[in-house]
């Protein structure tokens, strides 16, 4: 490795070595606050460095890893949104006892995880990035003990992502035996040279994109989203439906996107079927909901399915409207889990819509948070939902995904129903007042989250432009 | 001049972003605007009177276009009128959360402003769906019993329909491009964009079926009723004075224009929808027993004179349209106030329960009168010479579509004159204690008295402001070349 391989894999040391210096801090001094604050140090020093190397062309590493614009826009989102993250998660664990500064620790593994996927191009490194972020989310979906939920949640996820990464493997093998090769940019060659894809290998992406449908909880594979989002701790959820669900799908725009459209017709009617119905389970299934984490989840489902039209655009356009998606995503789902989690309580998560009620009369700061967060899901225009909505459409139509684009058109429609219905129990006025008390940090990051939504909405070319 | 446009813009965003604002430096704001738009020139020969042009997302060719014509000097002239009165209706009205309440309608009201005035086609659906979410409020936490039911139909109905409008916009920006090379939202650049007559016309559906949702032209009218009998008073008020308002205006300045062929091709069928909507609604509006829902539907049939005139594609009734936007603005609105003032007073509005109410308040029975008959359209007031200008115009282009309108007419004076009946006159129901107008109350409703009496009198200046746009917007028909007869 050249000196300037290290200079490049700074940021991804920085993250892998706070674990380790956070455990050392342990032994001396076990104070939640040190460790609060040593993490978001790091996830500083982390998101810093990455704009010194804001690399004019692409870096490769080996062949394992590539650090490219594409990949340094990822982890910046990574780790930004890793830092509200970090943020909600003290907020949320100050109202809970035990060993809590381990949380911290397994949430930089997490993180690591994920970066690395971003920055894998390699078969090697999609399954370390991905093992290494599944574990570590195991962890933490059942980090609070004394929760039944919490432990069921984390059980369910144990099974079903196992079983995700044996489909992977599994693909990963076909694919291997096919092309001879497991570095993504040989295989992109060997697909585009236009010939028929034979039947093992086309088993085999079939089997790689199960495993990742799994991830990205799309239907038919996302039987196990709901739960786990209702039992997770709220902090976590939020973890899982941005970093976790963003890096696998930065992979699989990875993967899937090199080949810039040269699907074979299979793999484009497929992920159609696949985007659109989870376009409309999502949604449909949302409308009932009474409890809002999985309102969220089932709404998460409908996003990935927008999102999965970027996948099959494949231009340019629609890897940077995919970015930007994903960055206007994770900061509307911060924001609502953010307001769910500064809401909980000890023994249960506010996750009931009737624990939103009345909201705006007597929490104005977060009701105004949760409002703009969900019409920004819902994609209405002046918040930043709008805008990665307008972009994902016009990447889609330019490359004549009509149908596509039309039932994401439907979906939205159904999509605000749900949403406002949460917004509608937020302005229903009651007697009841709840007063909540904001750590300052915690209040600046729900302002920032507000003000960023609004700000996207408003001038996306701030993002967008260079 | 532009900075003008920009300026009105930017200065209600400061206002609306300070909630707390009382009630009274917002109605102060607005009355400066409109003393603004008065002086304004609009007679010169210019295409736009103010023009104001910025680029906001350039990668996409999208702009910051601004422009006002007579069209929407008129249309921004009511818009503010009707704000003020909007705030001085909802003075004793609205008790709870008057802040958050007069956020609302400001947002509202710029919403609106911004699509009288938007020349790009992103910026307008912006705007256009800017409006919905305050509007949406102020129907859900405001309104009436029902109130969650209408305010979920309304946006629904409007957003979805919207929706269909966006894809028909990024349509239209696709094959501008694709065909000139220059991606761009702008409105003149993409007008005369040349495509398939099948593509033009799917294109011009998707605008329609936001236009005519917005409307509402029958059979796209359900929500109305709905979201009229339950918003707030001055919510009513602003729907019916406004937003339906910002669908005649759409089709006028976007789904004609954009696409000629189809608009001539899709007159007739326009046509026969605006005479169904004139004596459905007419229909419905006699068969009620609320109040306010009767009003509500008289909406749907005036709003079909509106479609019917549009669609008959010459200068009259053209001209006759947009005094029938101006005219049923005032005095619909007048009608939401004075069902608004009644039910204050007696906490109904059912019809039933009302009557024999002129010897109480004989000054608000005077009101009522007016303005009902302002509704089924009295020489002197504006509603006849709009009413009688798009019938002339109609009668221009079909002698069978002009008789059969002119029943709506009939049907106006059956259903006008049961208001007054049933609400004024008649037996009376129980011993009712009630004040008349109170000051406030006069003169809100003066205003309006006056506006519609000047309108219906000396309509030409009116005219004179929006004969341009008209002349050119009908001319569409001439240049495509081949219509119907």
């Amino acid at each position: 490795m050249a000196t300037t391989d290290f200079l490049f894999l700074f940021p991804i040391m920085v993250i892998a070595g706070a674990p380790v210096m956070m455990m050392l801090i342990i032994v001396l001094v076990r104070n939640l606050k040190v460790i609060y604050t040593s993490s978001l140090v790091m996830l500083g020093i982390a998101l810093l460095s990455l704009f010194t190397i804001v690399p004019q062309t692409t870096h490769q590493i080996g062949s394992l890893l590539i650090i490219d614009r594409y990949g340094i826009m990822f982890l910046g989102i990574i780790f930004f949104t890793s830092m509200l993250v970090t943020v909600l998660s003290y907020e949320y664990l100050c109202k809970h006892y035990g060993e809590r500064e381990e949380y911290f620790i397994i949430l930089f593994v997490a993180v690591l995880g994920a970066s690395i996927l971003v920055i894998a191009n390699h078969f090697v490194t999609f399954f370390l990035g991905l093992e290494t972020l599944s574990i570590s989310l195991y962890v933490l979906i059942a980090y609070l003990r004394s929760r039944d939920q919490c432990i069921e949640a984390g059980v369910k996820f144990l099974v079903i992502a196992s079983l995700a990464t044996a489909f992977l493997l599994f693909g990963m093998g076909l694919i291997y035996a096919g092309t001879g090769t497991m570095s993504f940019l040989d295989m992109a060659q060997s697909m585009a040279k236009g010939k028929p894809l034979s039947v093992l290998l086309l088993a085999g992406y079939g089997l790689i994109f199960t495993g990742v449908g799994f991830k990205l909880a799309l239907v038919p594979f996302h039987m196990w989203a709901p739960d786990v989002y209702q039992g997770a701790p709220a902090p976590v959820t939020a973890f899982i439906a941005t970093i976790s669900k963003g890096a696998v799908l930065a992979l699989a725009l990875r993967l899937f996107a090199n080949h810039q459209g040269h699907h074979p017709d299979t793999i484009r009617i497929v992920i159609s079927g696949i985007s659109i119905l989870s376009m409309f389970t999502g949604n449909l299934l949302a409308l009932g909901q009474t409890s809002v984490k999985r309102l969220l989840a089932y709404s998460s489902i409908a996003h990935l399915g927008y999102l999965l039209i970027t996948l099959l655009a494949g231009t340019n356009e629609g890897i940077e409207a995919a970015i930007f998606y994903i960055l206007v995503y994770s900061l509307n789902t911060i924001g609502a889990f953010g307001a769910i989690s500064v809401l909980s309580e000890q023994i249960r998560d506010a996750d009931n819509i009737t624990d939103f009620e009345g909201l705006f009369w007597h929490n104005p700061l977060i009701a105004i948070l949760l409002t703009l967060s969900f019409l920004s899901l819902a994609g209405i225009p002046l918040t930043a939902g709008f805008m990665s909505k307008f972009y994902l459409v016009l990447a889609g139509v330019r490359s004549g995904l009509w149908l596509l684009a039309f039932s994401l058109i439907i979906n939205s429609a159904i999509s605000l129903y749900y949403y406002l219905r949460v917004i509608k129990t937020m302005f229903t006025p009651t007697d009841t007042v709840k007063a909540i008390r904001l750590t300052p940090l915690t209040g600046m990051v729900l302002i920032v989250i507000t003000f960023s939504i609004l700000l996207l909405g408003i001038f996306p070319s701030i993002v967008t432009g260079p | 001049m532009s900075g003008g446009v920009i300026s009105w813009i930017a200065g209600r965003r400061n206002t609306m972003l300070a909630r707390l604002v009382s009630l009274f430096t917002v109605a102060a704001s607005l009355v400066v605007v409109i003393l603004f738009c008065f002086r304004q020139d609009f007679h010169s020969g210019k295409e736009w009177i103010i023009e104001y042009s910025a680029s906001w997302i350039p990668e996409y060719g999208i702009g910051m276009h601004l422009a006002l014509d007579g069209l929407s000097l008129l249309m921004l002239i009511l818009t503010f009128l009707i704000g003020v009165l909007a705030i001085l209706v909802s003075w004793n009205e609205i008790g709870e959360n008057i802040g958050f309440f007069h956020f609302n309608i400001l947002w509202i009201l710029s919403g609106i402003t911004g699509v009288f005035l938007s020349m790009d086609l992103f910026l307008f659906y912006f705007f256009w769906e800017m409006m919905l979410i305050p509007m949406y409020f102020l129907i859900g936490i405001w309104g009436h019993e029902n109130r969650i039911y209408a305010s979920y139909k309304f946006f629904i109905f409007t957003q979805a329909s919207g929706l269909l409008m966006f894809l028909a916009i990024l349509g239209l920006y696709l094959v501008h491009g694709s065909s000139s090379g220059t991606y761009t939202f702008d409105y003149q650049q993409l007008l005369g964009t040349t495509m398939s007559p099948p593509l033009e016309f799917l294109l011009m559906t998707g605008f329609l079926v936001a236009f005519l949702v917005k409307l509402p032209a029958f059979p796209f009218h359900s929500w109305l009723p709905d979201a009229h009998t339950e918003a707030p008073t001055a919510g009513s008020l602003i729907l019916a004075a406004l937003m339906l308002k910002t669908g005649a205006y759409g089709i006028l300045r976007f789904a004609v224009p954009l696409f000629p062929h189809a608009s001539v091709s899709f007159a007739p069928a326009g046509m026969v929808l605006g005479i169904a909507g004139i004596l459905y609604g007419a229909k419905l509006a006699f068969a009620q027993t609320d109040l306010k829902r009767l009003v509500a539907y008289t909406s749907v049939s005036h709003m079909g004179f509106v479609l019917t005139g549009i669609y008959a594609f010459n200068e009259l009734a053209g001209q006759g349209v947009v005094m029938q936007m101006i005219a049923h603005g005032i005095s619909t609105g007048a009608l939401f106030i004075l069902v608004g003032q009644l039910y204050e007073r007696l906490h109904t509005h059912d019809l039933n329960r009302m009557g024999g109410l002129w010897e109480k308040m004989p000054a608000m029975g005077a009101m009522g009168l007016l303005f009902s008959m302002a509704s089924l359209g009295l020489p002197g007031l504006a509603n006849f010479i709009a009413e009688f200008l798009t019938l002339a115009g109609i009668f221009k282009s079909s002698i069978l579509f002009a008789s059969l309108a002119s029943l709506g007419l009939v049907a106006a004076t059956l259903y006008s004159l049961r208001i007054v009946q049933k609400v004024f006159f008649g037996r009376k129901t129980s011993a009712i204690t009630a004040r008349d107008l109170t000051v406030r109350e006069s003169l809100v409703l003066g205003i309006m008295v006056i506006a519609i009496v000047f309108a219906g009198l000396f309509p030409q200046p009116i005219l004179d402001t929006t004969k341009q746009v008209i002349v050119k917007t009908i001319h569409v028909k001439e240049q495509t070349g081949y219509g119907y007869h």
